[in-house]
């Protein structure tokens, strides 16, 4: 297991020398979108509307995070289970996303998906909301503030621990 | 007869459901504590390591320990002598969701309609609550915010009166394997074998509601505790599914007699932060 320190945005380069199992610490810019959010993405997208955000080498987050206190950019915000979002995800790389993180296996449609577009997909640890709440330096809505925590927020992170899935082998 | 102010019922239901979702219990604590002594894999330590500077951060008061903070699960033990005073039983339990999740800065995590537009609830009520009747003026509620992650993990199984223990044991381990890491182990098993279609699911559930330590009063079904948690372990799907020795923290399982046809298993998945507080009144 090596360790990265990896600071968006991404150089695509980058990311072909991590391997499976190794420990990342990322650092920049990333956009939460869980169930809801996804739905819309790609709706939006089969009828040719531009997102409120680019895809163009970004990472997504899946999480939901609980409400922020006053004075706080964000409640606890782990990952939630990955594979709900894999019906959804062979559009998104196809528009450029470059890393996927969650938690749990993904089908083996994403893991194509994922080496045919040179993308990644990282594991952060479920259940630890609190732990990466510290991690988080701000965070603004950037889209369908309707949905509350299923809203796409765009999170600066410092230091945000997750692991390169074994499935990236 | 008891008289017992519903009032006085929502104030604890509201604080217990808070102190839940920030104070992971003592003995959950120490089997994480118990899991990184004992992990070899440099994933699964990392992991643990986290998960235990996880719960250290949620005591402050400030996180909950995980932020989807769950469907609000209610067990009633009522003694049957008690007379509720002041309004609804079920409303006041609702309002103590109501107040809880609102206050605490708890994510709402209801949709109203489950198949359709999925709008949320936006209050995270209605909570789901289980009642018991029991003799005597007791009253004993257990509090349990249910996260959806591990609750997706969860299945029932009606298998053949033939199937036997070998079948019930293959059955929970080909399951475990199937769902890896997606329920964020390491995961607390709750098995409910025996009874009908919907008693046995709400028997694996009450499962969950024992100590972790706590031992089975049956000596066949501890030892099938004990047989089942150390096959789990030696799967290797490991916390978080990254490889390692501690998969399970526990099984725990309870039984109800079934029809001369049937073996009605249900198995319920709950992950690390294993969140309930139980409350006298």
């Amino acid at each position: 297991m090596n360790t990265y320190r990896i600071k968006t945005p991404i150089i695509p380069e980058q990311l072909e020398e991590l391997k499976a199992g190794d420990k990342v610490l990322l650092s920049g810019t990333i956009y939460t979108a869980r169930d809801a959010a996804h739905k819309r993405m790609i709706n939006a997208l089969e009828s040719h509307q531009s997102l409120p955000f680019d895809l163009e080498n970004q990472i997504i987050y899946y999480c939901g995070p609980s409400p922020a206190r006053e004075g706080l950019p964000i409640g606890s915000a782990g990952p939630t289970t990955s594979t709900r979002m894999d019906t959804y995800t062979p559009t998104l790389l196809a528009h450029g996303v470059k890393m996927l993180i969650g938690k749990g296996e993904r089908s083996q449609v994403v893991i194509d998906s994922l080496k045919k577009n040179k993308a990644i997909y990282l594991i952060a640890i479920g259940g630890a909301g609190a732990f990466y709440a510290n991690t988080v330096v701000s965070s603004e809505i950037v889209a369908w503030s309707d949905l509350g925590a299923e809203a796409v927020y765009k999170l600066e992170v410092k230091d945000f621990l997750c692991f390169v899935s074994e499935q990236m082998n | 007869m008891k008289e017992v102010d519903v009032n006085s019922v929502k104030q604890r239901v509201k604080e217990a459901f808070i102190d839940a979702n920030y104070n992971l219990n003592k003995d959950v604590r120490e089997a994480l504590v118990d899991a990184l002594q004992k992990e070899t894999s440099p994933h699964g330590k990392e992991v643990l390591a986290a998960l235990i500077e996880n719960y250290q951060i949620a005591e402050q008061g400030t996180f909950p320990l995980c932020q989807d903070t769950g469907v609000a699960v209610i067990f009633c033990e009522i003694g049957q002598d008690i007379h509720f005073i002041n309004g609804s039983l079920k409303e006041a339990l609702n309002e103590a969701v109501r107040e809880a999740y609102q206050s605490a800065f708890l994510r709402k995590s209801l949709v109203a309609s489950p198949l359709f537009d999925r709008i949320n609830t936006k209050d995270n009520t209605p909570a789901i609550i289980h009642y018991d009747i029991k003799p005597g003026s007791d009253l004993k509620i257990s509090v349990m915010p249910k996260g959806g992650g591990s609750e997706n993990m969860s299945t029932l199984v009606m298998l053949k009166p033939a199937d036997g223990e070998q079948g019930l044991i293959d059955l929970v381990i080909s399951h475990i394997k199937k769902i890896g890491g997606n329920p964020c182990p390491p995961i607390i098993v709750g098995i409910g074998i025996g009874g009908n279609f919907e008693t046995c699911a709400l028997l694996a559930k009450k499962a969950l509601l024992t100590e972790i330590e706590c031992k089975n009063e049956d000596p066949e079904l501890a030892s099938l505790e004990d047989k089942l948690k150390e096959e789990i372990n030696q799967t290797g799907i490991g916390p978080m599914g990254l490889g390692g020795k501690n998969t399970c923290l526990k099984v725990s399982i309870s039984t109800l007699p079934c029809h001369i046809a049937s073996l009605p298993v249900a198995i319920n998945i709950e992950c690390h932060a294993h969140r309930y507080k139980t409350i006298h009144l």
